[in-house]
């Protein structure tokens, strides 16, 4: 580096440039938070919702699954999984059936435990996957598949 | 009396450099169990299924670093600050605090089921557990605060009486972001959103934030002491280095907040920060290469000076390109949460942050061991395969999970709905790549028992070098 180019420059620019992003970011994230009850259907957060994302993360059901593209890859994008299982009409029974027919016992394929919920968990769970399949995610994901 | 060490309570870094390693071994045991059931997918299963021992490849992952980066503070900081640590003592006394809670929080994932773990350690009145990579129950998180309080209070200490370098103050920095960011671990609205947005506080603040702090000034340190360069220049660097860490990085956080419910703006913002990111990495490419060519002193420990060049390339590589490769808004849009972004994150953690642990611990094992500035030649080459090893077998890894992802994204993510192919069968369709990764892996252990091993010949023939005066002309 030029000699004109001093540590004391360089140490203003350091000082300076992380206060100023800082306080950018401080500023941008109290934006975010009040606009993300909006864009979240904040208002259909139902207790059962809540409940539900705690058995999300009582079971670490995002230790394998991504949920809005964030988590593990070894299983399904579960974030718009009440679309991808019939949504309104039929996603519940579905989801009801898929939890009591855990593990499937294929031979060979990657499997996914037994959680032993009660009927109100799975009840709660499948609210929380339909919530957040309602997230204003700027129309991620792609298509259906997840 | 060690003659090798400036400071005799620069000791207190070996047991944090030797517990490191372990848990090291302990993380790339489990990648193998996760990289078999990949392809196999009921291997070890119920005993161990897939999430468990994800948890327990990850948390090795961050705890052993966490180990390394205390060790490299203790060992430097009494030495850039002229004088003795603080308080050994306390030192000792966090480790055995530290190892226990973490041994004891692994063998919890592993012997009791995750609901269990988290009824048993009240998770309901204040849920923090189930979010990728902050598994851990509340009291290990507690803990983990804990710890670090009482090894800042130790190091900060040490610094108040001693001299203030820039190395030591960029060190201290970053050791107190990463404690203060850990404390968003805590926040867990009941909105997923909300829940998302701060998640990535600890996060994405963590690795392109505050660790390239430590990063920056464990490679300075190691860098003055292999070259003999005058610090006046090294210290230049330095500050532009973490300057454009934290101008960057700071906003670029935004890549995450493309898809999660987050405001639009954030694409915008996102994409144009995150993608002059890897220039903080490309500047200590520049600087390791530029440091080493204009050495004073030829310095008899060529391993350490590998790690140092080596951890700024794969750094470079596996942060700045990888990281750039999905970084815009557009092709985040396809590539998000595939085996890309598994890829990224492979070779990112790998070459920034166990690299720059064992470049650290290249450098000071020698003399914490008393052997003296460097371990026999025996030893060094020994070293230098193990490093060429893991850092091939590591690129292996990157690009066949790379291969996986791309194909992912072009059978399950671009075509429409109607034609698109669903996750597991996709998976099926990948499944070589995932072999061919396994067998990578394969080889990364084996790299990394061949570095193990030559921890035994340091003391090979080295044992006649003089001591005399050795220590002080580092
Ligand atoms: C034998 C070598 C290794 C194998 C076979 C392996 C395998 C795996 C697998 C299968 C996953 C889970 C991916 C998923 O969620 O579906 C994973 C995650 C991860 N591993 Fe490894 N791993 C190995 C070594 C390493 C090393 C050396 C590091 C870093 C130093 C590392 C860091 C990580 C990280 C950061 C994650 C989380 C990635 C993410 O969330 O995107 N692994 N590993
Ligand atoms: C040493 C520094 C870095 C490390 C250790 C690192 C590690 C990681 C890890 C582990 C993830 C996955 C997180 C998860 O599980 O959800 C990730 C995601 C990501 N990283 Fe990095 N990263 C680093 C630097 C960078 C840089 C410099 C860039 C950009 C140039 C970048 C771009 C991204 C993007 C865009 C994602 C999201 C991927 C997705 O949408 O799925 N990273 N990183
Ligand atoms: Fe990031």
């Amino acid at each position: 580096m030029a000699e004109t180019f001093t540590k004391g420059m360089a140490r203003n620019i350091y000082y300076g440039g992380s206060m100023f992003f800082v306080l950018l970011l401080l500023g941008l994230a109290w934006h975010t938070e009040k606009v993300i009850p909006e864009r979240s259907n904040d208002l259909q957060l139902t207790e059962s919702v809540v409940r539900g994302k705690l058995v999300w993360e009582q079971n670490n059901c995002i230790g394998c699954h991504t949920l809005l593209g964030e988590g593990a890859y070894f299983a399904p994008e579960l974030g718009n999984v009440f679309v991808r299982r019939g949504g309104e009409e039929s996603f519940k029974a579905f989801f009801k059936g898929w939890m009591a027919a855990q593990p499937l016992n294929v031979p060979g394929r990657r499997a996914m435990p037994q959680f032993n919920l009660s009927e109100t968990e799975v009840d709660d769970l499948a609210e929380f996957l339909k919530w957040t399949s309602q997230i204003n995610t700027n129309d991620w994901p792609p298509n259906k598949e997840g | 009396m060690n003659a090798h060490l400036k400071y005799a309570s620069q000791s207190v870094a070996t047991p944090y450099f030797v517990f490191a390693l372990i848990l090291f071994a302990g993380q790339i045991l489990f990648g193998l169990i996760m990289g078999l059931q990949y392809v196999v997918g009921d291997f070890l299963f119920p005993a161990i299924p897939f999430n468990v021992a994800r948890m327990v490849h990850t948390n090795l992952l961050i705890v052993w670093l966490l180990f390394g980066f205390m060790g490299a503070a203790y060992y430097l900081i009494p030495e850039e600050s002229e004088t003795e640590l603080y308080s050994p003592k306390l030192a000792w006394i966090l480790f055995w605090v530290f190892a226990v809670a973490g041994a004891l929080t692994i063998l919890g994932y592993l012997l009791v089921p995750y609901a269990g773990l988290a009824k048993m350690t009240g998770n309901d009145l204040w849920p923090t557990m189930g979010r990728e990579f902050l598994e851990q129950p509340f009291v290990t998180k507690v803990g983990i605060v804990v710890v670090a309080l009482g090894f800042l209070f130790n190091l900060g200490m040490t610094v108040l009486k001693g001299r203030k370098t820039v190395v030591n103050m960029v060190m201290m920095t970053g050791l107190i972001g990463l404690a203060v960011m850990f404390l968003f671990s805590f926040v867990n609205p009941d909105n997923l959103v909300r829940d998302k947005f701060w998640w990535w506080w600890v996060v994405h603040l963590w690795v392109e934030g505050v660790w390239e702090l430590i990063m920056g000034a464990i490679l300075a340190f190691v860098l003055i002491k292999v070259t003999g360069v005058d610090r006046e220049v090294i210290e230049k660097w330095l500050y532009v280095i973490i300057a454009m860490a934290l101008i960057t990085g700071i906003i670029g956080m935004g890549h995450h907040y493309f898809w999660i419910g987050t405001p639009g703006y954030w694409l915008w913002l996102g994409s144009v920060f995150s993608a002059l990111e890897p220039l903080p990495f490309f500047a200590m490419v520049l600087f390791a290469f530029n440091m080493i060519n204009r050495r004073r002193r030829q310095h008899p420990n060529k391993a350490a000076a590998l790690w140092a060049m080596g951890t700024a390339v794969m750094a470079f590589l596996g942060a700045g390109v990888w990281g750039f490769l999905h970084t815009l808004a557009p092709v985040n849009y396809y590539t998000h949460g595939t085996q890309i972004t598994a890829a990224h994150g492979h070779m990112a953690f790998y070459g920034a942050y166990a690299m720059i642990v064992m470049t650290i611990i290249s450098y000071a094992m020698p003399r914490l061991r008393g052997i003296g500035e460097a371990p026999s030649n025996k030893s060094q080459v020994l070293e230098m395969w193990g490093f060429w090893l893991m850092t091939i077998a590591m690129v292996f890894i990157t690009l066949f999970l790379t291969a996986a992802g791309v194909l992912q994204v072009w059978l399950q993510r671009i075509p429409e709905d109607a034609q698109a192919m669903s996750f597991m069968a996709t998976q099926d369709q990948v499944a070589i790549f995932y072999w061919l990764r396994l067998a990578a892996g394969v080889m990364f252990l084996a790299g990394l028992v061949v570095y193990f091993v030559s921890f035994a010949y340091q003391r090979d023939g080295a044992a006649e070098a003089l001591p005399a005066g050795d220590s002080a002309n580092a």
